[in-house]
């Protein structure tokens, strides 16, 4: 009943303040990748609860327009334009696949209007097709690759085999791997290359194959589904006893909880490994979320949660929503976040949020991250100098 | 002239022979039935002669002309048409525009993509139409019409290509009797009129012995006989294979 | 590889075949009897998979397996009973529609049921360890698989063979009406297939728990796997099917042991490609027995003054609609015009034509790549690309469409469906021409068609006049020639036409009107990319068609239109939208058998 009384509260209130909001369009693929977007859909709704709770921005309430975008290019730009023509949005947030935000990312320079691209990992959207309508919250896959480097180095190992889901994420990971491994580590060998379709890996010939190659490491970019089944067969087969396994994404809460009992001990991942992470400003968010939403959050609430922010701070500071004052404002912008502080770098609009690098281990009959640290972002980037023969604008 | 010469003709399924070295002709103008009992391999001589089944072995002339190898559509605009022993028309059209697909394909006119489809009034439809005492019947979809009417139709459709020689597979089969005799003499009068070959299978032995020239007697697959309705009629074997039973039923 | 991964690599081939095998058998034994291509198979698995993995934390593995198959079975005699039944005689691949929107039911039950994220069984009690083979570790269970397969094979070849019902099956998969006239009770007999077909997908679902989480997913990548398998083994084969499923499962381990992996995206549709030109009923299946006369396609009627009317009207509010309204509308109403010319289309070859496509969906998308290329990679102006790239697709249609014609009825549907695939894959795979999966960004139209009442303009006249002469072929003399090969092949052939040279055409046709639709579409979004050519958009256009209803002729413009708003206003609108976008198709196919157009499709 309570619950119902005050959703209609909240309507009315919504109603009545509708004419004095900010409208922030958000489009996603609810449905189609429901396990990291459900807890992300929660972090931005706390997010807008804050904003609106504190004030929201210089005295202006912030409205998220929510749209799911299908999870293909196509209905998705029909959806982005839906909220720019129709709901008048001050700017776009949003997206989770690669060619999904690519595409909006497009349509955003077309139609002139800022997008802040929160979790889509390509390296392109910020580099060889990024336009200045476009910024990027998450740590891109070249990123998140390089921060498994210096680990991977230390290993001294020179067989590696590569297992990757086919598609540009799971391609450009192991192009990246494959490239800065060569530099760091002379000599390197690639012994085998798995490219299995992404959710339809067929496990067991894969852990078979890759026994095959004799690797004495693995560079793994799978996730979700795949990485689930990978993990089984890998552990019934023994391909992970005298192997070391790095596995991109692989310490997510989203894809390391459903490994549980069957967590494979000292993998390195990155990840998020939140019930560890002691600093104010996560131990802020860790408490809120869980207050709100009586559970704990996964990494895509932290990206949702983020790109809230990021987008009411790039309101705020650029006094209104007239889109060239919200890219000046987003071209270097800096904010605090529950990952500490981020700058979105005004040469190709990709923020320094960076992520957690650091073993799997078990405990309890879950999967848990162990010897981890921080790597940011910043320092994880190619130079201005080669980012700038990749942008053309 | 022969209009169809069918030498040797053999073909059998799976080891079974269907027909088995069939040997015989069909003159201009003339009416040639043929006869025999169920499986002794009528509709397969008539699939192959028609084109859509090829044979193991022996000859197809028509006109003189070796025919085995050309589809059944090459054969039809040489001038072999074919009416089929369950009635084959085209059920989502009305029974003019049927009879005007069929004319302008001899015309060579149904590739057009974007003129409009008026053969169905036409002159020439209509007559086609007439000829088979379905003129009043023009404008009905094919879907609707009596099974007999269905026959009709289809014996106008196989006119519309303007054949020298028409195969008819049982072209009263599914009728009432009454009905038979009628659609037999119309067959007989226009064939006879327009000097068409008419080959026919037929199992109304008085259908058969009114209004056939000659007779050819089929029993498995083989040829047995051959004459004039009267020479079949009275030939020993014919009457021990085939009449015989058929006086028994009657 | 060493002679111990061949070794080690085939008994994987065989372990997944098991799996494959079962959910394949079940389709194959539904469609033999009812005819009915059932789409929620893979549903059916799936909810086997959520099933087991729920109930195996409540009663343990063992029993939950045959407990999920048997719900599933279960399940499966009510949709049949409550569903598919009203509609055996209803215009044929209604029955389709129907599935289609029984699989969009029970998606959105297993979100709403277990959630969105993935559950992973537990392993199976007795077999969680490996064995040693040939030096190499083999999971205990894989190996119970291996021989549950041939177990299932032999259990319904002993029911089929043995049992009088089973007997009855087989009669109905040889000869429908024969078994009707043999006194056969067919609402019973049809139940009764249904359900063991559902039971064995759920069995197959149940049984893969320990090797594969279940997830909402699976059902569309299972249908299509089973698709393939039954079509490979012949319809309505179990033999057949056994046989597929080995084939299927056996290439795709050694393309993976072998370092082929990427292969794995298409090698079943390579397979089942080159099966069906070689043999066009399958491995072990039979040619089918043809329809009998009567059944033949209802009368195509000219177009009512009515049906003109309506639609001049519509014309004209359409050109006149920019006047009053701008913005989002004009996007949606763009959207909708796209899909009523590639619904128009595929309903070209579908309705007139008779000739199913499961991959008409290849041609847009061709299209839309065409258009891409010519104007990113060749630099063409864009009036230019869009003019050029639909002979793209029609040139694909010809390529494609000369096998395709070659057969007939679910078989060629599959052709098509294979040969979509295998483009789609090109697509995908193929980074330095088409952009991979990303696909390709900064497709726009030329400035003076940038804004959106000028683009939209353009996409109302191209495609208007697209969907005119369409409909004027349907009714010139090659339209006319097609509907013959249609009714009657035999007769249209023994009248001289030639009946494949005919459908070729069409084919041919429909696919440059299809890559007209996908080029529009790619210019109208800005990007492209290979979602334009999956299975979903296939399927999407048979639903508008089907929705539309095929024997009309402005039905499949009038679907296009309602099933695009409704995906845009039931997304908007309703979390469970699938659902939704189900329970309207459901109600539209029970109380419109006939398709939407078949309202405005007055008698003459």
């Amino acid at each position: 009943m309570s619950k119902i009384a005050l959703s209609l509260l909240l309507f009315i209130a919504a109603g009545t303040v509708s004419a004095q909001t900010i409208k922030i369009g958000e489009l996603n693929s609810y449905k189609v990748f429901p396990a990291f977007l459900e807890p992300y859909k929660k972090g931005w709704e706390l997010a807008v609860e804050e904003i609106n709770r504190a004030g929201g921005i210089n005295g202006r309430k912030i409205e998220v327009v929510s749209r799911d975008d299908g999870g293909n290019p196509g209905d998705a730009v029909r959806v982005a334009e839906e909220l720019i023509s129709r709901e008048n949005v001050a700017l776009l947030t949003g997206t989770f696949a690669s060619n999904v935000g690519l595409a909006v990312s497009n349509l955003a320079a077309q139609r002139k209007i800022a997008f802040i691209a929160a979790e889509p990992l390509t390296d392109k959207i910020v580099w060889e097709n990024g336009n200045r309508y476009t910024f990027r919250l998450r740590a891109s896959t070249y990123m998140q690759t390089a921060m498994l480097i210096p680990e991977a180095v230390k290993l001294k190992k020179v067989r590696w085999a590569i297992v990757y889901p086919n598609y540009e994420y799971g391609q450009s990971a192991t192009a990246s791997f494959k490239k800065l491994m060569t530099q760091a580590q002379p000599g390197v060998q690639f012994v085998g290359e798995q490219a299995p379709p992404l959710g339809k890996i067929d496990a067991g010939a894969v852990v078979q194959a890759l026994i095959d190659a004799k690797p004495e490491a693995i560079f793994s970019s799978l996730f979700a589904t795949d990485l689930q089944k990978f993990v089984r067969e890998g552990n019934l087969r023994g391909l992970f006893k005298n192997t070391v396994v790095f596995n991109l994404l692989g310490g997510e809460p989203e894809y390391l909880d459903p490994l549980k009992d069957e967590t494979p001990e000292g993998w390195w991942v990155t990840g998020y490994p939140w019930n560890e992470i002691k600093t104010p400003a996560h131990q802020k968010f860790l408490d809120a979320y869980r207050k709100r939403w009586n559970d704990y959050p996964r990494l895509g609430s932290v990206v949702g949660y983020t790109a809230m922010y990021s987008a009411a701070n790039a309101l705020r500071k650029a006094g209104g929503t007239d889109t060239e004052k919200l890219i000046a404002a987003l071209k270097g912008l800096e904010m605090d976040t529950p990952f500490g502080p981020i700058v979105y770098r005004a040469l190709d609009h990709q923020s320094t949020m960076g992520a957690y690098v650091g073993q799997l281990a078990r405990k309890g009959g879950k999967g848990v991250m162990v010897n981890w640290r921080f790597a940011d972002g910043a320092n994880f980037l190619p130079s201005f100098e080669e980012v700038r023969v990749l942008r053309k604008d | 002239m022969n209009m169809l010469a069918v030498k040797g003709l053999s073909k059998s399924f799976g080891g079974v022979r269907a027909v088995e070295r069939v040997n015989f002709s069909v003159a201009a103008g003339e009416l040639l039935a043929m006869i025999g009992p169920n499986g002794a391999g009528k509709t397969t001589c008539f699939n192959l002669i028609n084109g859509q089944l090829r044979p193991d072995a022996g000859e197809i002339y028509f006109e003189d002309r070796k025919i085995q190898g050309l589809p059944p559509r090459e054969r039809c605009r040489l001038g072999l048409g074919r009416t089929f022993q369950v009635a084959a028309t085209f059920g989502s059209m009305t029974a003019s525009e049927n009879v005007a697909v069929a004319r302008l394909s001899r015309e060579r006119k149904l590739g057009s993509l974007f003129t409009s489809f008026r053969g169905s009034s036409g002159k020439e439809t209509r007559a086609l139409l007439a000829q088979v005492g379905m003129e009043s019947q023009a404008d009905r979809p094919c879907a609707e019409l009596a099974y007999g009417d269905l026959k009709r139709i289809e014996f106008a459709l196989a006119l519309a290509a303007r054949p020298r020689l028409l195969l008819m597979d049982e072209p009263t089969a599914g009728m009432a009797s009454a009905e038979r005799g009628e659609l037999m003499r119309l067959v007989a009068d226009i064939a006879r009129r327009e000097n068409i070959a008419v080959l026919f299978t037929e199992h109304d032995m008085d259908v058969v012995f009114r209004h056939a020239d000659r007779v050819i007697v089929l029993a498995d697959g083989e040829l047995i006989a051959q004459g004039t309705p009267a020479e079949v009629r009275a030939d020993a074997q014919v009457r021990r294979v085939y009449l015989g039973e058929e006086a028994a039923h009657a | 590889m060493s002679s111990s991964s061949v070794l080690i690599q085939f008994l994987n081939g065989l372990a997944g075949a098991s799996s494959l095998f079962m959910v394949a058998a079940g389709l194959s034994l539904i469609f033999g009897v009812t005819r009915v291509v059932n789409f929620a198979h893979g549903s059916l698995y799936m909810l086997g998979m959520y099933l087991a993995v729920w109930l195996a934390e409540r009663v343990g593995f063992w029993a939950a397996v045959p407990l999920a198959a048997v719900a599933v079975g279960v399940i499966g005699a009510l949709a049949e009973i409550s569903v598919l039944r009203r509609i055996y005689k209803a215009p044929e691949l209604l029955q389709l529609l129907a599935t289609f929107a029984l699989l969009l039911l029970i998606k959105d039950f297993a979100l709403w049921a277990w959630g969105p994220e993935d559950m992973l069984g537990p392993r199976a009690p007795g077999f969680t360890g490996a064995v040693e083979i040939a030096g190499g570790a083999f999971p205990q269970y894989d190996l119970l698989l291996i021989i549950l397969g041939p177990v299932v094979l032999g259990f319904l070849y002993l029911v089929l063979k043995k049992t009088r019902w089973g007997i009855l099956v087989r009669a109905a998969t040889e000869d429908r009406e024969m078994a009707g006239a043999l006194g056969v009770n067919q609402r019973w007999l049809f139940t009764g297939v249904f359900a063991l077909g559902a039971l064995l997908a759920g069995l197959g679902g149940a049984l893969q728990i320990p090797r594969e989480p279940a997830s909402l997913n699976i059902d569309l990548s299972v249908i299509s796997d089973a698709f393939v398998v039954v079509v490979i083994g012949g319809l309505g084969s179990i033999p057949g099917a056994f046989l597929a499923a080995l084939l299927i499962a056996e290439a795709k381990a050694f393309c993976i042991g072998l370092g082929y992996s990427q292969a794995t995206l298409v090698i079943e549709f390579v397979i089942m490609a080159a099966v069906l030109v070689v043999r066009p009923w399958g491995l072990l299946g039979r040619m089918p027995v043809l329809a009998r006369p009567g059944t033949a396609e209802p009368p195509f009627a000219r177009p009512s003054l009515r049906l003109r009317w309506t639609l001049a009207i519509v014309a004209a509010a359409l050109a006149l609609l920019p006047v009053v309204s701008g913005g989002y509308t004009l996007v949606l109403l763009t959207d909708m015009l796209i899909f009523a010319l590639f619904a128009a289309s595929l309903h070209f070859i579908m309705g007139p034509g008779g000739m199913y496509s499961f991959g008409h969906a290849a041609y847009f998308g061709l299209g839309a790549y065409a258009a891409g290329m010519l104007v990113l990679r060749e630099k063409f102006p864009m009036e230019l690309a869009l003019a050029l790239a639909p002979f793209a697709a029609g040139f694909a249609a010809l390529v494609f469409g000369w096998f395709c014609v070659r057969l007939s009825g679910v078989y060629s549907a599959m052709l098509t469906l294979a040969f979509a695939q295998i483009a789609w894959s090109a697509v995908f795979q193929w980074d330095a021409l088409t952009g991979g999966s990303n696909g390709m960004v900064g497709v726009w139209p030329a400035p003076w068609l940038s804004s959106k009442p000028a683009y939209y303009f353009l996409t109302l006249l191209v495609c208007a006049s697209g969907i005119i002469f369409l409909w004027r072929m349907i009714y010139s003399p090659f339209g006319h020639a097609l509907r013959a090969a249609r009714d009657s092949p035999l007769r249209a052939e023994a009248s001289g036409i030639d009946v494949r040279a005919t459908q070729w055409e069409a084919f041919a046709i429909a696919g440059l009107a299809a890559g007209v639709a996908g080029a529009l579409y790619a210019f109208s979004k800005g990007s492209i990319s290979p979602e334009a050519l999956g299975i979903q958009r296939s399927v999407d256009g048979l639903v508008m068609v089907m929705l539309g209803g095929i024997q009309t002729l402005s039905g499949p413009v009038w679907g296009a239109a309602l099933f695009t708003w409704l995906q845009d206003a039931a997304a908007r609108n309703v979390d469970y939208w699938r659902a939704a976008t189900g329970i309207v198709i459901l109600a539209l196919v029970l109380v419109l058998p006939r398709g939407v157009g078949s309202l405005l499709q007055a008698r003459q």
